[in-house]
């Protein structure tokens, strides 16, 4: 029976090749879908560890973890280099890398940190940062490159570059009074990182010395060598990262902090941020995924549809059959063949399809949304989705295989036109 | 006795009016017979009931001796799959399946068959492509092209060969020649009887075509033995 659906599904082949097709792209968006959001949270989940606290102007956790580990969104307020001082002298603090953000060049955000960053930052479990080319800064306007800035940009070590005043991605005000050398080029990560100009906070102060309130001071123009002489310390800092000698203490140090008199500031574990960021997302996840399920529904509708309405056409096939000695339940068996056939074939052109699609949304993808997805063989979850779509189609077969076993009882031998 | 069918009424629904009432009809075993009758007199009814598709609602109908009206549906199916080969007006051939496959499909329904045409030629294929070649299809050039690209008249011998293969006991034919031509219809008739004369099956011939019953060894009016007969247009075109 399953060659004779074989060859009845091939012999429509128009028809049949377009139900594929919608058969087809349900089943990729359905494990596009599941692959992006599994992918995603990968992503997010690798980007930081090895950092037990991240401290910011108090606002929200998740806006917080957003602005400072994944540079999406902007801070509302920023907390003095006393506070920062202070809390880095709490008992149980082993290490803080201070973070300053606002400023940007050509697209990418620009960091202000320290040295200690690049020591104490860890992602993907225990990678640490690795300079491809270059180390860590020594001079107040040297600059290190995340591995996208080097490679999109074009740039290599000793280039200067210009910052712009800002976030954006056209800033119509530049630092160019005080360009930044490029002194260190890191390995790609796969993480946020990749797209950020790092420059000590040191440069980061420098090049708002000159400015008040936002803009620079008319009739103030400080060059870089003069403000070398400077003191360059930061008055306020954007966020930082805590390091404690001991995990434990974690919970300890984070009410301290969030109890911290002197400033409203706000700790957050960048784990439990993060999961507070997927219970967010949950829904719109969900959202997505049952949009995506009522796509494949669509899909076998169609495919229902397509059998349905052979079936009137197909009656002298039937009775045909039926006078070479097949059983009605041969029919049924026929009918439900051709489904599963449908469903088999369409589920497997849905897995061509998706990985075409990888292949070349990958480079986009990983441009545009900072996301890498991998290109890997398809998990269990992906073959659960697969079987689910499969035993489906082939379920939403027995529609038309009842109608046939019916019309064939009906029917009998006689070949109603 | 091939065929014995004994007082059979026989309703589409429980309920409605009898379309066939039989009280006696008899066919020896290798006898070519041939029943007339305008549409709706019942033959295509007659053939479903003979080829256990269906039961009657009272009396027996006995082919090969077996009481087909007592068997179960699944038993049914079997039995018309091993002894009875069917031709029908028109569109015989599952339009899928190649000229080849199309032969061979009882062999597939069958194990009986299948046996007797390896028994004959080897195998069902081998089988196949004799009786073509018998047929005057000339399978080598015709076996790869689609069945819905040969005329009527190739595909009724297609339809003949499929009946034939693995040699059952009964052929039954319901109105087969209405789509073909003058010379086409003649020729038909002629390999069909030849090949049941060879085979050694006998065959019931359905036809509104009164002019054909003098190729047969006998004539049966469908009007004259069915008591219900009304000739008016119903189950058949």
């Amino acid at each position: 029976m399953l060659r004779l659906a074989l060859l009845s599904v091939l012999s429509r082949r128009v028809t049949a090749g377009l139900t594929l097709l919608a058969i087809a792209i349900s089943v990729a968006m359905l494990l596009g879908v599941e692959k992006v959001r599994r992918d995603a949270r990968g992503a997010f989940a690798n980007t930081i560890s090895g950092t037990d606290l991240v401290v910011g102007a108090r606002s929200g956790a998740i806006q917080l973890l957003l602005y400072s580990v994944f540079r999406i969104g902007n801070a509302t307020n920023n907390i003095s280099w006393e506070t920062y001082q202070d809390i880095g002298n709490f008992p149980r603090v082993l290490w803080t890398v201070p973070i300053s953000l606002g400023d940007s060049h050509r697209g990418f955000r620009v960091m202000g940190t320290s040295g200690a960053y690049f020591e104490h930052y860890r992602y993907a479990r225990t990678e640490t940062l690795q300079f491809d080319s270059g180390g860590p800064f020594v001079d107040v306007f040297d600059a290190v490159l995340g591995a996208e800035v080097a490679n999109r940009l074009g740039y290599a070590l000793g280039d200067k570059i210009i910052v712009s005043h800002g976030a954006g991605d056209v800033s119509f005000v530049d630092h160019d009074d005080k360009p930044f050398r490029v002194a260190g080029i890191l390995r790609p990560t796969g993480t946020p990182v990749d797209r950020t100009v790092h420059v000590s906070v040191e440069g980061f102060t420098a090049m708002h010395v000159d400015w008040r309130a936002g803009t620079p001071m008319p009739g103030l123009a400080i060059t870089a060598d003069e403000a070398r002489g400077m003191d360059l310390t930061p008055k306020t800092i954007t966020a930082f990262l805590v390091g404690l000698d001991r995990k434990i203490a974690i919970f300890d140090v984070q009410r301290r902090i969030n109890e911290y008199s002197e400033e409203p500031v706000l700790a957050i574990i960048p784990g439990v941020a993060l999961q507070e960021l997927w219970d967010l997302m949950s829904v719109a996840e969900n959202l997505l995924r049952f949009v995506s399920a009522m796509v494949v529904a669509t899909g076998l509708l169609g495919m229902l549809t397509v059998i349905l309405s052979s079936l009137e056409a197909r009656r002298r096939e039937m009775a045909v059959l039926r006078s070479v000695g097949a059983r009605p339940l041969h029919v049924f068996a026929l009918f439900m063949s051709e489904a599963m056939v449908f469903a088999l074939a369409g589920a497997a052109a849905g897995v061509v399809l998706l990985y075409v699609a990888l292949l070349v949304g990958q480079p986009i993808v990983a441009r545009e949304f900072g996301l890498h997805l991998p290109i890997a063989l398809p998990g269990p979850g992906d073959w659960w989705i697969i079987a689910a779509v499969v035993a489906a189609g082939t379920a939403a077969g027995a529609v038309p295989a009842i109608r046939a076993y019916r019309l064939s009882l009906a029917d009998g031998l006689s070949m109603r036109i | 006795m091939i065929v014995e069918i004994d007082r059979v009424r026989f309703a589409w629904k429980t309920g409605r009016r009898d379309i066939l009432d039989i009280t006696r009809l008899e066919i020896a075993a290798g006898e070519r017979v041939f029943i007339e009758g305008p549409s709706g007199s019942g033959k295509s009814t007659l053939f479903s009931l003979l080829g256990g598709v269906v039961s009657p609602r009272e009396g027996t109908v006995r082919v090969l001796q077996a009481d087909i009206s007592q068997m179960p549906a699944a038993r049914r199916d079997r039995f018309r799959a091993d002894h009875i080969g069917f031709v029908f007006q028109m569109f015989n051939l599952v339009p899928y399946l190649s000229m080849m496959d199309n032969v061979v499909l009882p062999c597939r329904f069958s194990h009986r068959r299948f046996e007797r045409a390896q028994t004959r030629s080897g195998s069902p294929e081998a089988e196949a492509r004799r009786l073509l070649v018998r047929l005057g299809l000339e399978p080598v050039e015709l076996l790869g092209r689609p069945v819905t690209e040969l005329s009527i008249g190739q595909q009724q011998r297609v339809a003949i060969a499929r009946a034939l293969i693995g040699a059952p006991e009964l052929i039954m034919a319901d109105e087969p020649t209405s789509a073909l031509d003058e010379g086409a219809r003649k020729r038909f008739l002629e390999v069909l009887s030849e090949q049941c004369d060879e085979a050694g099956a006998s065959l019931l011939f359905a036809s509104h075509d009164t002019r054909l019953g003098a190729l047969f060894d006998r004539r049966i009016s469908l009007g004259e033995l069915n008591r219900n007969g009304t000739g008016m247009p119903g189950q058949t075109p």
